[in-house]
């Protein structure tokens, strides 16, 4: 593995030089580049964007709209207008479920979504089925969390308006087929919404060549700060589209009775925005690609490797999903027989380890496993074997500390 | 041992609960469930003499909230509708730190937990059953 220590650029691990981070799926650290932005934003750059006439304001509409074309350009958008900035990619797959789903979810209609999918891209899709008296339906995975495209070529119909999957389950860390996936939907008039909140931090990301119909995303899990997002559309799609939420800066005029909207990407983006955070969001862009996929690739699953292969020669730990590191892409979800996920985070905060227990916003998919929760450790880039040594050193001690001979 | 993670009493009670079983004899069951891990437990009292005869718990959690539950029931059996919801109220004094010494005594080996005051992310944990058992009694009682 290159040695260059990447925990040299993120402060966080110089205000606890203890600390071992292995909460990333949840949300990740920031490096200081991406605090230097969005301080630099409100230093100097800092007006209501998209409206002022005047410097300062024409200044912040650029630092906005610089960040929109470089996410355009991150994730293979054939253009800007494409680009809707959200909070989270929770705020963006619900805009698609109102929005888009509201104008053309019928009676008698079919979303399809995976047993697997994360809170955020099952409700949205639960409320809008119950609204308009659709049927939702979910196609399962085995234990090793794998789903294959004739398993969706099966589950489809003739009624599948929709089918929504994650791209790397927060759970499984296993990759799907996205572009096979799309490429079946498509067949049968289906569209397809991917949830890149697991994967635009891990793997590169190319809208076209995956040929999603849209994509969401979050920045916080991708080193930008909490509270900026993304949802990706086909232009045809956002255009036809009705509004999501109403308000300023969304409009192009408006009468005492109705109003005219905006161009995209402007109309899905009523209120003032989050200029600061897309900034953030531009630099983090930008240090991600200095680091380069290849170097996240080859250190992460060096990492996963070695936490892999030592988990699995403790006694009593039990791995969820496949049998393979190469699957898992940073996501290591976890039981350990008699003890209780909610202890299993205990003792490792206690020793000075972040990471996760519970159901991880994936209720359906435990109950499908038959497991009522897990523990999870979930790795950056910037984590080092020194981590996963202290990890492993922790987890051979849990059931002892728990009152096991 | 001394690497122990939690008290012993805690342990012990989550190792070898007694009143983890279903009890057939009962004459009102109540579930409740921790929002911020899923974990459900539920309540199970025979009241039909008025008081608590007897009581169990069903259900998956951590060892916070096994442990508090099987320690709770140890108190509880035994003791009034009206006496049980005291000593709930007493048990919440305890986690928010506003209990006496004297108060504390009452509440016997559930004393054992007064130290999750100081682990909030673990409140929820230990609380659950005295919530259930509060809600469960509650409604008994307006009946």
């Amino acid at each position: 593995m290159n040695n260059r220590n990447y925990k040299q650029d993120f402060p966080v691990f110089s205000e606890y030089p203890q600390l071992v981070y292995l909460d990333n799926s949840a949300t990740t650290q920031k490096p200081q580049t991406v605090l230097n932005a969005a301080e630099q934003y409100y230093r100097a750059e800092n007006a209501n964007p998209l409206r002022g006439l005047y410097d300062l304001s024409v200044k912040a509409t650029e630092v906005y709209e610089n960040a929109r074309a470089a996410v355009r350009d991150f994730i293979g958008a054939a253009s800007e207008r494409e680009i809707i900035f959200t909070r989270n990619a929770t705020e963006s797959l619900n805009l698609i479920a109102y929005s888009w789903g509201r104008a053309n979810i019928r009676e008698g209609d079919e979303i399809l979504l995976l047993i697997s999918e994360h809170h955020s891209n099952l409700l949205p899709w639960q409320i809008l089925a119950r609204e308009t008296g659709a049927k939702l339906r979910f196609l399962e995975c085995g234990a090793d969390g794998a789903y294959t495209p004739a398993a969706l070529q099966n589950a489809l119909t003739p009624n599948t308006r929709l089918f929504a999957a994650a791209q790397i389950s927060n759970i499984f860390g296993r990759v799907n087929p996205i572009r096979e996936f799309a490429e079946i939907c498509h067949k049968n008039g289906t569209l397809i919404v991917c949830d890149g909140a697991q994967s635009i931090p891990h793997i590169p990301v190319n809208v076209q060549e995956l040929d999603v119909d849209f994509l969401a995303f979050s920045g916080h899990k991708m080193l930008a700060p909490m509270g900026i997002g993304a949802l990706y559309g086909k232009e045809a799609l956002l255009d036809a589209m009705p509004p999501f939420l109403y308000g300023g800066e969304m409009i192009e005029s408006v009468t005492r009775e109705s109003a005219t909207y905006a161009e995209l990407p402007h109309k899905f983006e009523a209120g003032t925005v989050n200029a600061g955070g897309a900034a953030g969001l531009h630099a983090a862009i930008r240090y991600l690609r200095e680091v380069g996929f290849d170097e996240i690739r080859r250190r992460e699953d060096a990492l996963t490797a070695l936490a892999f292969d030592g988990m699995k020669q403790i006694p009593h730990v039990r791995m969820i999903g496949a049998d393979d590191p190469a699957e898992h892409h940073g996501i290591l979800t976890f039981t350990i027989d008699g003890v209780h996920p909610h202890d299993v985070a205990a003792i490792f905060d206690a020793d000075g380890i972040a990471l996760r227990a519970g159901h991880h916003c994936a209720q359906p998919l435990h109950r499908h496993l038959g497991i009522p929760s897990t523990a999870r450790m979930s790795i950056a880039f910037y984590n080092d074997e020194q981590d996963i040594k202290a990890f492993l050193s922790t987890l051979k001690t849990i059931r002892r500390r728990m009152g096991y001979d | 041992m001394t690497d122990q993670f939690y008290d012993e009493i805690l342990l012990d009670h989550n190792m070898h609960p007694q009143h983890l079983h279903e009890l057939p004899t009962a004459t009102c069951s109540h579930a409740g469930v921790n929002p911020s891990c899923g974990d459900e437990i539920t309540l199970h009292l025979d009241l039909s003499e008025g008081r608590i005869t007897n009581g169990s718990f069903t259900g998956v959690g951590c060892a916070i909230s096994q442990a508090s539950a099987d320690i709770m029931l140890d108190l509880m059996i035994g003791k009034t509708p009206q006496e049980a919801l005291h000593l709930a109220e007493l048990f919440s004094k305890m986690i928010s730190g506003e209990i006496t010494p004297e108060e504390l005594e009452s509440l016997e080996e559930a004393g054992a937990l007064q130290n999750i005051s100081r682990m909030p992310a673990r409140v929820k944990c230990a609380t659950l059953s005295w919530r259930t058992l509060q809600q469960l009694l509650s409604s008994y009682l307006s009946q």
